[in-house]
């Protein structure tokens, strides 16, 4: 199943023109405020209708502007998560979840309804109003709606951004297990590039309307001249699997080979991981460096070096472990003579990799 | 009723059946009405919106006249009417109209009101869910327009317990067909030594607009508490 979307619209300040296509997994489209991101996913839905549409979504045709189509919201079975949740509020959680089944007809499934309801842990809350709900209850009964009423996919718009840091930890395990069990494609739009980071499979990039890149997860994310060179959330992410928790407090994990140490994390043994190591955490040396603290230094060759117009640059080194991104000054970079296909190792402090970045799944 | 004379009483209980049928009947255009100057834009929205607000500054007699050309037994409407055995001129039924025509400004703009304050995201969201307009508008904006249009009825209900200018051209002042309240305080105040009779349709009056103003406060704050989901 996979999703097909080619759009052109004139908003006022705006020209829209944006082609994409969307494998399974989370597709994130991840920009600035006001690339054009929720019209994109508006247009997806059904709410938003541009000059020009082509989208096709598991083979069906739910827009296209040369054949005169254009399918209403509500004949597309296409889920939606609003950044603000937009829970039905006369009506209790249990019956905003069923909202969907209902609006369709479909024979109750309790079986279906009791394994969202338990993957999200919503259970306790089924007979509250959702005045009486947390904001992070809110955003997963708001899921859980989108999930019941079978998708054949589900759009997520900021589904974090409304929430605090801890209520972002809270809802992120929960998006990771829909993304690696449930076998709906999603696509994801933020700003964010810790999130992305997390639950991307695909990322598109977009700037001003228009699609700048896109590609695996992994690929996009690494790549330096992608990286805004004055965001300090720039980073990359790699795959790796829990090895042994330590009696020391920290975790072993194996990164292609490699072995890292992090602070403990919850997963098991054996737990594919996807961490973000943000850029600024991450410090270059062109020798094996010797009398360190750091605990992680990993042997790889420079790539690329990206500098912009501020004082810093983005470097990205091949290692065993993945790509990784290093932000640098650009006088370290001139004093160490960094140049592509040098050799070099990346050092990592264990303790800067925050529980926020470290995910389940591949990446 | 021993407090009202058999003629006092009559007026009353008309009344009372005039505005409940106006109120009733006018309530599902009043609600379709408000939806669509609340929600549609469409060609011609001033004007329907400035023909559902004439009544409420045009002179009542005029409006009254108008209704009387049109409905009476020359007018257009008068003539079919008439030819189905449904004249409604010099009848009750035509004081409903008359009722209706001047209280459905107040009811639209009460429900427009209430129509405007939801969130159309929340509809867009039921659409999502797949639910067709029709349903979306009945599981998710009715219901949260209730307080509205109840608050609407009632008003209108007490809007037409008043009507007179109207109604008095239209269908007249006649005792037991289409002598209202108003119409009966009017007449009874022509003549010489029935003030007592109008004193105590006054007071019945004042009563009835009380009430209803009081209900209509209490339903919408119990029904604004019920959907806030307190």
């Amino acid at each position: 199943m996979s999703l097909e979307v080619a759009l052109r619209h004139r908003l006022a300040g705006l020209a829209l023109d944006v082609a994409f296509d969307a494998p399974a997994g989370v597709t994130s489209l991840f920009g600035r405020s006001g690339a054009g991101k929720t019209t994109v996913i508006n247009a997806v839905a059904g709410l938003f209708r541009p000059d020009h549409a082509r989208i096709v979504a598991g083979g069906e045709v739910l827009a296209d502007s040369d054949a005169g189509i254009w399918l209403p919201p509500h004949r597309r079975r296409v889920g939606y998560v609003f950044q603000e949740g937009r829970l039905f509020p006369h009506l209790d959680v249990r019956r905003n979840l069923d909202y969907g089944r209902r609006a369709s007809g479909a024979p109750q499934d309790a079986a279906g309804f009791d394994r969202v309801v338990g993957m999200l842990g919503i259970g306790g809350l089924l007979d509250r109003r959702p005045a009486r709900l947390s904001g992070g209850e809110k955003q997963r009964v708001a899921i859980g709606r989108a999930l019941l009423m079978q998708p054949r996919l589900l759009l997520l718009d900021e589904p974090l951004a409304a929430l605090d840091e801890p209520r972002k930890a809270e809802i992120l395990p929960f998006l990771e297990r829909i993304r690696d069990e449930a076998s709906v494609p999603i696509l994801h739009v933020s700003h964010s590039a810790a999130e992305v980071a997390r639950l991307a499979t695909t990322v598109v990039m977009i700037d001003a309307g228009r699609v700048i890149a896109s590609g695996p997860a992994s690929v996009v994310l690494s790549d330096p001249s992608l990286a805004p060179t004055g965001v300090r959330a720039v980073g990359a992410v790699l795959s790796a699997r829990v090895v042994a928790h330590h009696d020391d407090g920290l975790s072993e994990i194996d990164a292609g080979g490699v072995p890292l140490m992090l602070p403990r994390v919850a997963q098991a043994p054996g737990t594919a991981l996807r961490i973000r190591i943000a850029a600024h955490d991450v410090i270059l040396s062109r020798e094996v460096p010797v009398g360190l603290s750091a605990l992680n230094t990993l042997a790889g060759t420079i790539e690329a070096i990206h500098t912009g117009e501020g004082p810093g640059a983005i470097v990205s080194v091949a290692t065993p472990a993945g790509h990784l991104l290093a932000r640098l000054t650009r006088r370290s970079v001139t004093r160490l003579g960094l140049a592509p296909g040098q050799r070099c190792h990346a050092i990592l402090k264990s303790v800067a990799i925050a529980p926020e970045d470290v995910g389940t799944g591949p990446a | 009723m021993g407090w009202l004379g058999p003629e006092e009483w009559q007026a009353v209980a008309l009344s009372l059946r005039v505005s409940l049928v106006a109120t009733l009947v006018s309530l599902p255009l009043g609600v379709f009405v408000a939806h669509a100057l609340a929600r549609w834009r469409f060609p011609g929205h001033a004007l329907l919106n400035g023909l559902v607000h004439l009544p409420l500054i045009l002179p009542p007699v005029v409006t009254g006249y108008l209704l009387l050309l049109t409905f009476g037994a020359q007018g257009p409407m008068g003539r079919v009417l008439e030819a189905l055995g449904m004249s409604i001129a010099f009848r009750w039924t035509g004081a409903a109209l008359a009722a209706g025509i001047m209280a459905f400004p107040l009811m639209v703009r009460a429900i427009r009101l209430s129509i405007e304050a939801v969130d159309p995201r929340l509809e867009e969201a039921a659409a999502t869910l797949g639910a067709p307009r029709a349903r979306v508008f009945a599981t998710v904006t009715l219901p949260l327009i209730l307080p509205g249009v109840l608050a609407g009825a009632v008003l209108a209900f007490a809007k037409a317990m008043g009507e007179f200018g109207a109604t008095i051209t239209f269908v007249s002042n006649i005792p037991g067909q289409t002598q209202t309240l108003p119409s009966a305080v009017y007449a009874f105040l022509q003549v010489p030594g029935r003030e007592d009779s109008a004193i105590r349709l006054v007071l019945v009056s004042v009563a009835i607009a009380m009430a209803a103003l009081v209900l209509s406060e209490l339903l919408a704050r119990r029904m604004a508490r019920r959907v806030a989901g307190g």
